[in-house]
This record gives C-alpha cells, sequence and structure tokens, in this order.
C-alpha cells in the first residue's frame, strides 16, 4: 500500500507533469493579426448583448436573445420558434462545415487564431508578462522563493485574470436575457441563481484554462487537433520549419566561417527564439505536431533574426507538405491562391454555402401565421338534438409575429358545415370564425363543426387560417369528420 | 493470502512494488494492489455519510415502526408540504372564481378558462364513472356534450343540478321528476300505439292509424309533461320525444319498457359532498363541452320543482 510506483528509476511513469511555458513577447505581422482577431473576437463576445433592436411593444428590443422562459431565439430581424430549431441545427452544421472548410484551406487557423482558449490564453499571457515580465524574468520569478515581491505579483496577476474571468462568464449570461436589467439585478444580488451559478461556473474555467491550463487543454482536452489531423491533407497550410534550408545548424556564422569552407552550414542558427515564443512550448524544427496551433509567432520571430543576420525570410513559414517537397527539390511552388482554391476547398464551399443559401430560403418563405388542428378523440362525435353530428377539434393558431394579428378560420370541403366556438353563436351555414391572436402567441381554440349525419363515416376536409389583412402567408391544415357507424343505411333505431 | 516468510518478508513484484496475493495458476499471479487512495476515501466518506443519514433521516426498523430520524422528515410530510404549497398558490384564483356569479363567469376569460380546467379535474374524480371519460355518458346517463338538457344547458340550471342532484329523495330542493309507471295503467296495445306515435314524432317511423291511436292516448296520458306536441318541459325535467336524442334508446322495445316502467335516474347531489366553488368548476366545464347553454334573463330563470301528481 505504501509504494504505488516502483523504486527503480527506470519503471514507466504514467503521468506527464506540465513543462512551464514562459513565451516571449514578439512582434511582426502574425503577431498584429492576432491583435486584430483578439481585439474583434473579444468585441464581438463582450458588445453584442448590448446591441438593440427595435422589434416593437410586443418583443425585447435585444439585438441577439436565447430566450429559454419564452422558448425564443432572437438574431436582429430573424425570430426562431422552437418548432424551428432546424435553422439553429442548420447554423451548427454551416459551422461545422466552415471548420472543415478552413481547415483543409489553411490548416489549423481556426486553433491559431479565433479558438476562445487561444484568445483568452493570449489575453492571460500579455497580463502576465505586464505584470511579470518578459520570458526572463517570469522563469526567475518562478524560481524564487516566496517573498512580498512574488506574492504582490502573484496576486495582481490573478486579480486581474480574475476581473477577465469574471467579465467572460458574465458576459455569457447576456446572451439569455435583457442584458441591462440583469446586470442591474446581478449586480443588487435579485439575478436568478443560474445566473450567478452559470458566471461562477465560467468565470472558474476562464481563470483555470487561461491562467494554468492553456496549451494542456489543447494537447490533452480538446477533440478538435485530433479531428484536423485527419482533415488535413498534403495541399494544407503549416507552419513549416524549412529544414532543407535551415539544416545544418550553427551558432553563428562566424563560428561556421572558422571551421571550414568546406562545411555546408544552414541558416539556422539555433538561437532558440522560435521556441521561446511559442505558446505551446514545442520545438517546430521538429516537424509538424499536434502541439503546434499554428498561430504562427515563430515565424514572425524567426524572421527579425532572419533579417538580423541578414538573411531571407521565411525559413519558418506557411508551407503545404506538398510545396515543402518541391522547395525541397530546388522548385518553385504553387501560388497561394491555387493552393487554397482546390477541389476539395471548392467542395466544402459549395455544400457550406448551399446549405447557407437553403437556410436563406426557407427563412425568407417561411410561414409566421401557422395552424394546428387535432381532432377530439373522447368523444369522436356527438350526436345533437336535431340529428346532425357534431366533431370537436382542439386549434392552435400560431401568430409567430411581434404584433396582433386579425385571423380568419375556414372550413372547407365539408358539405353543410357549421362551425362555431364557445365564444361565438352556432349561427346555420357559417363556415368562418374571425379570431384575434396576440403577438407572438399561440391561441388555442375549441372549434365545434356540426354537419348532417348523412356522409361518409371518416370525411376529410380542411381547416385554413388566413391573415385578415393584405396577402399574408396563412396556414391549411387536413383533418376528418367522424360519423357513427351504420347511420347510413340505417332507417331504423338510433341511440 | 500471501504466505509471509518471517525470515525474507513479503514476496514483492519487482516492476511494480507491489506484493503478490499468494496463489499462481500457470505462472500468472495476481498482485496485491492497494486500492487507490481517491477510491478509499470516497467510500470512507460514504460510510460516514450513512451513519449521518441514518441519524437524521427515518431508517432503523423497530418493532412497531422506523427510527423516526432528527429532521422528522417523512415522505408523507413532504407530500402534505407540496400539496399545501399547491394550494396556497391556488387559492387567490379560486377565491376569484367563488366571488364570481357563475353567471358572469364566461365574462371573464382568464377565469372561465381556469374554471374549466378545474373543473376537468374534478370531473376525472368525480363523474367519470357515470358519464365517462369524454363525459359522452351512455345509456340512461346522458351525454354532456350534446345540446339536449332535461334540466337546461345554462350555467346557473346546471350548477343548480350539480349541487341538489337529481331524484334526491332526502332533499327538499333536489331536480325531481317521475314519470309514472304506465303498465296496467295502458294496455299493451294502448302502450304498443303510445310508442308507434312517440316514434313518429321522432320522424323514425311512418304515420299510420296505429300512430294515430297512440296520439289520442298521448294527449291524455302523456302531453301534461311532454307537452302536447311533445317538445318536453324543462322545469319538470321532461325530455323531448321530437329530437334525436334519447337517453334510454328511441327504439320501440325500449320505448315501450320505459313506458311500462318508468325510468328513475338518479344523480347525486354533489353540493353535499364537493364546494361550491368545485361544483362551479364542473358546471363551467360541462358548459365548455360544446352544449352550453346562454344565461336567460333573470326574469326568465324559473328553476322549481314542480312534483308529477
Amino acid at each position: 500500500m505504501s509504494q504505488p510506483n516502483s523504486p527503480e528509476e527506470n519503471a514507466p511513469y504514467l503521468y506527464e507533469k506540465r513543462k512551464a511555458v514562459y513565451p516571449k513577447a514578439v512582434d511582426g505581422t502574425f503577431r498584429r493579426l492576432k491583435w486584430a482577431i483578439m481585439l474583434v473576437t473579444l468585441a464581438i463576445y463582450y458588445v453584442t448583448p448590448w446591441l438593440r433592436w427595435d422589434r416593437g411593444p410586443y418583443a425585447p428590443d435585444q439585438a441577439v436573445l436565447v430566450d429559454m422562459a419564452h422558448r425564443r431565439f432572437y438574431m436582429f430581424a430573424i425570430e426562431i420558434w422552437p418548432h424551428e430549431f432546424y435553422y439553429v441545427a442548420g447554423l451548427l452544421v454551416m459551422a461545422g462545415i466552415g471548420l472543415f472548410l478552413v481547415t483543409s484551406a489553411v490548416g489549423r487557423a481556426w486553433c491559431g487564431y479565433a479558438c476562445p482558449q487561444t484568445v483568452w490564453t493570449d489575453l492571460f499571457q500579455h497580463v502576465e508578462r505586464w505584470i511579470d515580465g518578459d520570458r526572463n524574468a517570469q522563469i526567475r520569478l518562478d524560481k524564487a522563493p516566496w517573498g512580498l515581491t512574488k506574492i504582490f505579483r502573484r496576486f495582481s496577476k490573478w486579480a486581474i485574470w480574475l476581473v477577465i474571468a469574471v467579465s467572460t462568464g458574465g458576459a455569457w449570461i447576456f446572451y439569455f436575457a435583457d442584458a441591462p436589467t440583469l446586470a442591474r439585478d446581478f449586480l443588487t444580488g435579485q439575478a436568478p441563481a443560474i445566473a450567478y451559478s452559470t458566471v461562477g461556473v465560467l468565470t472558474a474555467t476562464t481563470f483555470i484554462f487561461g491562467g494554468f491550463m492553456r496549451e494542456q487543454v489543447c494537447i490533452y482536452m480538446c477533440p478538435w487537433p485530433r479531428i484536423q489531423t485527419a482533415m488535413l491533407d498534403e495541399k494544407s497550410l503549416l507552419v513549416t520549419y524549412k529544414d532543407w534550408r535551415g539544416e545544418p545548424r550553427t551558432h553563428g556564422l562566424k563560428k561556421a566561417a572558422d571551421e571550414g569552407a568546406a562545411l555546408k552550414t544552414g541558416d539556422c542558427i539555433d538561437c532558440l527564439q522560435c521556441v521561446s515564443v511559442c505558446p505551446t512550448g514545442i520545438d517546430i524544427r521538429e516537424g509538424p505536431q499536434i502541439g503546434c496551433i499554428t498561430c504562427a509567432l515563430c515565424i514572425d520571430a524567426c524572421d527579425t533574426v532572419m533579417a538580423q543576420i541578414g538573411k531571407p525570410r521565411g525559413l519558418i513559414d506557411y508551407c503545404t507538405l506538398d510545396d515543402a517537397e518541391i522547395e525541397k527539390a530546388g522548385g518553385q511552388s504553387a501560388p497561394l491562391l491555387k493552393t487554397i482554391f482546390r477541389p476539395r476547398t471548392l467542395i466544402y464551399l459549395g455544400i457550406w454555402s448551399s446549405i447557407g443559401v437553403a437556410m436563406l430560403f426557407a427563412l425568407g418563405e417561411r410561414t409566421r401565421l401557422d395552424l394546428n388542428v387535432q381532432h377530439d378523440r373522447n368523444p369522436v362525435f356527438v350526436q345533437l338534438s336535431d340529428g346532425s353530428i357534431r366533431n370537436n377539434y382542439m386549434v392552435k393558431v400560431r401568430n409567430m409575429e411581434t404584433r396582433p394579428r386579425d385571423v380568419e378560420l375556414v372550413v372547407t370541403g365539408l358539405p353543410g358545415a357549421v362551425v362555431w366556438t364557445a365564444d361565438t353563436d352556432r349561427v346555420e351555414g357559417r363556415s368562418t370564425i374571425d379570431l384575434r391572436v396576440a403577438p407572438d402567441s399561440i391561441r388555442k381554440v375549441r372549434l365545434f363543426v356540426a354537419a348532417p349525419a348523412k356522409g361518409e363515416e371518416h370525411s376529410a376536409f380542411k381547416v385554413t387560417v388566413k391573415a385578415k389583412s393584405g396577402h399574408e402567408k396563412g396556414d391549411t391544415d387536413e383533418v376528418v369528420f367522424e360519423r357513427p357507424e351504420g347511420l347510413d343505411d340505417d332507417e331504423g333505431d338510433r341511440q | 493470502m500471501a504466505k509471509n516468510n518471517k525470515d525474507i518478508g513479503p514476496r514483492v513484484d519487482t516492476p511494480t512494488g507491489t506484493e503478490f496475493v499468494g496463489p499462481e495458476w500457470d505462472g500468472i499471479e495476481e498482485l496485491n494492489t492497494p486500492l487507490p487512495r481517491w477510491w478509499l476515501l470516497t467510500f470512507y466518506a460514504c460510510i460516514i455519510w450513512a451513519i449521518g443519514y441514518t441519524i437524521m433521516y427515518p431508517a432503523w426498523p423497530m418493532i412497531s415502526s422506523a427510527t423516526t430520524g432528527l429532521t422528522g422528515w417523512t415522505s408523507r410530510g413532504q407530500f402534505e408540504a407540496e400539496v399545501k404549497a399547491q394550494t396556497a398558490k391556488r387559492a387567490p384564483l379560486l377565491a376569484a372564481i367563488a366571488a364570481t356569479p357563475i353567471e358572469a363567469l364566461p365574462t371573464k376569460p382568464n377565469l372561465m378558462s381556469a374554471a374549466v380546467e378545474g373543473g376537468k379535474a374534478a370531473f376525472k374524480v368525480n363523474c367519470v364513472q357515470c358519464h365517462g371519460s369524454g363525459a359522452a355518458g351512455s345509456i340512461g346517463y346522458p351525454n354532456l356534450n350534446d345540446d339536449d338538457w332535461l334540466w337546461g344547458g345554462d350555467m346557473k340550471a346546471l350548477d343548480y343540478t350539480l349541487t341538489h342532484g337529481i331524484r334526491n329523495p332526502d332533499h327538499p330542493e333536489t331536480r325531481l321528476s317521475q314519470m309514472p309507471a304506465f303498465d296496467g295503467v295502458l294496455t299493451p296495445a294502448e302502450i304498443a300505439a303510445v310508442v308507434a306515435h312517440v316514434r313518429t314524432i321522432s320522424g323514425q317511423r311512418k304515420a299510420d292509424g296505429l300512430a294515430q291511436q297512440g296520439a289520442a292516448l298521448f294527449a291524455t296520458n302523456c302531453a301534461l309533461c311532454h307537452g302536447p306536441a311533445g317538445k318536453g318541459l324543462r322545469n319538470v325535467g321532461a325530455p323531448n320525444l321530437t329530437d334525436g336524442i334519447w337517453l334510454y334508446g328511441g327504439d320501440a322495445a325500449t320505448l315501450t319498457q320505459t313506458i311500462k316502467m318508468s325510468r328513475q335516474g338518479v344523480m347525486p347531489r354533489w353540493g353535499q359532498k364537493l364546494d361550491a366553488t368545485t361544483i362551479k368548476m364542473l358546471a363551467a366545464y360541462v358548459h365548455s363541452l360544446g352544449g352550453g347553454e346562454a344565461t336567460p334573463a333573470p326574469q326568465e330563470v324559473a328553476v322549481s320543482n314542480v312534483p308529477t301528481k
């Protein structure tokens, strides 16, 4: 019981401890691109719930709102009801295929630039550099014994992280309720418990994932890098160390020259800048690997060094496996656009955009006035005193617009039918019902339909809902009118 | 377990440093690997929790009952508390329904729909035994969906019928109609003639001599309650004999039986058992089934009991 592990030193140890990563600050094209993307993605995340969108007096004015309580999803001019969830499913399918498209065209660009894990880790690391200093200072501070400075630095860093984490978790809940109201309720302690627990969970995950787990999330937890290895092919852009140009490495040109002109030297001076800027702590010179999120910071670092030693840029660069073979053989690689627009990406683009176009078309064609009619089963029919037969139907009229609407229910295809409801009187020959349906709601009406006893046992007829104003689309449902068996041929007794 | 040689100590598996259990099968041995620490701690925590649980909650069976536990919790108590909470939640709505005169209920859609739902629930408990779950009735038990009412189908009349019942001999306000048994009063031939007349006015038979003979008998024996045209009379609960709806059946055999032996269906007076609000809600539900009638103007309301002679 006392010795779970072997006393022997070469015994296999199944847990790999995290090797601390202290990424160094770097500047360059891709770093600036990352800043821009971080700014845009964070702005979208934090600002979206505060955007307003006027929908009139009967609907919330928040531009993007997932209203669980009332089962509505608002996105600018689009309002989705629960039965239209396939639009959301379609969006998710598009997001999935969009990832396939991006991956096959430009590799793991999602991982490197737009993934929340990357964006928030980047932000946290920036805070870390601001408090603790750059790579070397961070290493020193980590090794230093606990003292006043270290405690102060650690606590201020964690405090800032916590502020970011809380605001991240806090922004999430604003998508699910009116943001200004919820913000006020949240601060005064009147928000629902679920809001506090959601913020708590998301604060914890942001703090832990962004502050401590970082690249381990990408390497061990996230399934997407694994899926992407299947998505990538020899024409996908990868961050590539061009070993045919860099090898053999030297520690300095001078030293290389001293060792004799006969010695072939590569461009890599083994300065380890690419390793020290890497946010996942890998050495890109070992080739493509799962730890590489293709953030391209090593490209920036290497380009800076190449400029300093007077060599052309791009010892580490975006490159496809195919181009690597061509360049190795001394050829000219294909132009970038030709690499990106190839059958595979075009097929993905085709699928992606056809789903999008189909959804847009469906969205434009969808009815905002919906009808559902169900025949009462108990009793199936009722014999009336005048000898006619009555059937009852539960009618649900859905008004999916944010304004009250006057509609008309029309029964067609049932000879001699009389239609009435609990609120209207039975008037012979009337087969329409006028209704007012409140905005954004379902009106349930019990519809009474009487018809002469003579007729088929099951006669199908149609119930249609029409808007009274203009030429708006309505809806039609086909239902059955039931009569007792044997009434037609039995001239005799009825019960 | 492992055979421990005092001199050598327990045999230990070299790569893992774990003791062997002992027996060996064809060179395969089992290691006495300890339980993972987290598992063991969880296990102990469960034991401690279980002890606490049996102290806090009813647990140990004794001779006549079980220990009650410190918290005093019982599943029955929890159920009662939940019912109480639900009742308290509904109380304002029920109070509003109780405060509204029954004829004014349909003018308040919110109260009316709540009353219909409440009535539906009460109907399922109290009424389905006779009237059926869809209120469609059966022979001798009226169908409440149709538009034919013996005692009136407006809210007020329904409420009265529900409260006071039908043919409750011990209750002076009950709905009471007593059709005499004509066995012995009329001869079988005369009864057959009356049956022929009734089946003629209800459109089931062509008029003939027998029916004409029956018409004369009807005028002297039946018209007092059923009216000269057989249209019935609400205030004595006499059914309309000319329509398509029969409580017991409109065929010749059934009509003969009805006239000979009379029919004395009974409905309990629910005022004895249910509170006034529940009865009001039941009236609203029955009214909503499709045959409900508008409440007549007050001066026309004639809810009286005229016992037949």
